[in-house]
């Protein structure tokens, strides 16, 4: 087995409330100085920087994994990841149809930056990301996985936008695969209260909104040898996310 | 007033019905069943919009008379019929929450 080192939750300057310097270059680049092995973009309700990311990342020994943080018609947060950059921005295209088109303001918001590989500007986002898209958290997993994704809500840990507190518990249906935590030393206390969780594969990922939230690696992931290149990697990483958790669960 | 008498009186479509006679008494407005829960008294008309299957288990859990349901939301075949079975009243509006409690303000 291989180990590698994750964090799939991170917003570039196309998030409004992420800072302007969460650049795909620096993002990778404090990736890379973290000590992560894969990382995964995923603003709010848009893959428009995952090019850039997929450009940037392999300056830094970084595998990009593109995805999004999709704002449900409850308001829960669910990260979606994709096997390729192409299914990503089919997805991205999809969701746009979707969302709730509410101007953004700037002042209040903040910026939504689209950059190139370069970290160059080449267009702002005009309709606030995160307002929430008609889709909903029972659907979120089968509209993903029509793209090749896979879903699972964000931060089951916290108050705000989470899926236990928008719903009181973590819901028998979609049959969610996958949970992620923002918190790993709440990991038992959750599970304490909603034993479902224990079924669940959990990932522990930072939502990190600026350059220095970024976590040290800690995290990981251990995929069977043989995988090299990122597209081996990332397909054998997506055959553990659409799995079953097993009884030996490999992430930790 | 009963939940039947009540949708009639203010113009609220029953989308399930299976105790129209249970008593409406009080009520609350929350969307996150998280603060729902413990919150929301028996008997009462909970004003929401949220529309998941934990809408109806909420529901359940809080012996509230019924549900309403806000701007227009409904509930899909699978949940009414979900609902249906586990005895839980839902109504719906097209009207916002405020103004549907404000409506409802005195009268239960």
């Amino acid at each position: 087995m291989s180990r590698f080192y994750y964090d799939f939750h991170m917003h570039s300057c196309l998030s409004p409330c992420a800072e302007n310097d969460m650049t795909p270059h620096n993002i990778a680049g404090m990736g890379s100085l973290a000590g992560l092995d894969v990382m995964a973009l995923t603003d709010h309700n848009s893959c428009k920087n995952c090019p850039a990311f997929f450009e940037a990342a392999p300056v830094y020994g970084v595998i990009p994994v593109a995805g999004m943080e999709l704002t449900t018609a409850e308001d829960i947060h669910v990260v979606c990841l994709f096997e390729t950059l192409e299914s990503a921005l089919a997805f991205d295209e999809a969701v746009d149809q979707r969302r709730m088109k509410v101007p953004n303001n700037v002042r209040i918001f903040g910026d939504q930056l689209i950059l190139n590989g370069s970290d160059e500007e080449i267009g702002t986002e005009a309709y606030y990301l995160p307002a929430a898209a008609d889709i909903t958290v029972d659907d979120a997993p089968a509209f993903a996985a029509r793209y090749g994704g896979v879903a699972y809500p964000a931060h089951v840990d916290r108050e705000s936008n989470g899926v236990i507190a928008a719903l009181g518990t973590f819901p028998d249906t979609p049959g969610y695969l996958n949970a992620e935590f923002y918190d790993q030393t709440k990991r038992e206390g959750y599970m304490e209260l909603y034993p479902i969780l224990r079924e669940k594969r959990i990932l522990v990922s930072s939502d990190a909104h600026r350059l220095t939230a970024i976590r040290d690696k800690s995290v990981w992931f251990d995929l069977p040898d043989g995988a090299e290149s990122p597209e081996e990697i990332r397909a054998a990483l997506f055959n553990v996310l659409r799995s079953e958790k097993g009884g030996r669960d490999t992430t930790a | 007033m009963t939940v039947k008498e009540f949708a009639d009186r203010f113009g609220l479509k029953p989308l399930s019905l299976p105790e129209p006679d249970r008593e409406v008494q009080g009520g609350y407005c929350g969307d996150l069943l998280s603060w729902v829960m413990g919150r929301a008294g028996a008997d009462a008309v909970w004003i929401t919009i949220m529309s998941n299957v934990n809408t109806v288990a909420v529901a359940s859990l809080s012996d509230v008379s019924c549900v309403v349901l806000a701007e227009g939301v409904t509930l899909e075949d699978g949940l009414i019929r979900t609902a249906e079975e586990k005895g839980v009243n839902v109504l719906t509006s097209d009207k916002p929450a405020f103004t549907l409690a404000s409506e409802f303000g005195g009268a239960v």
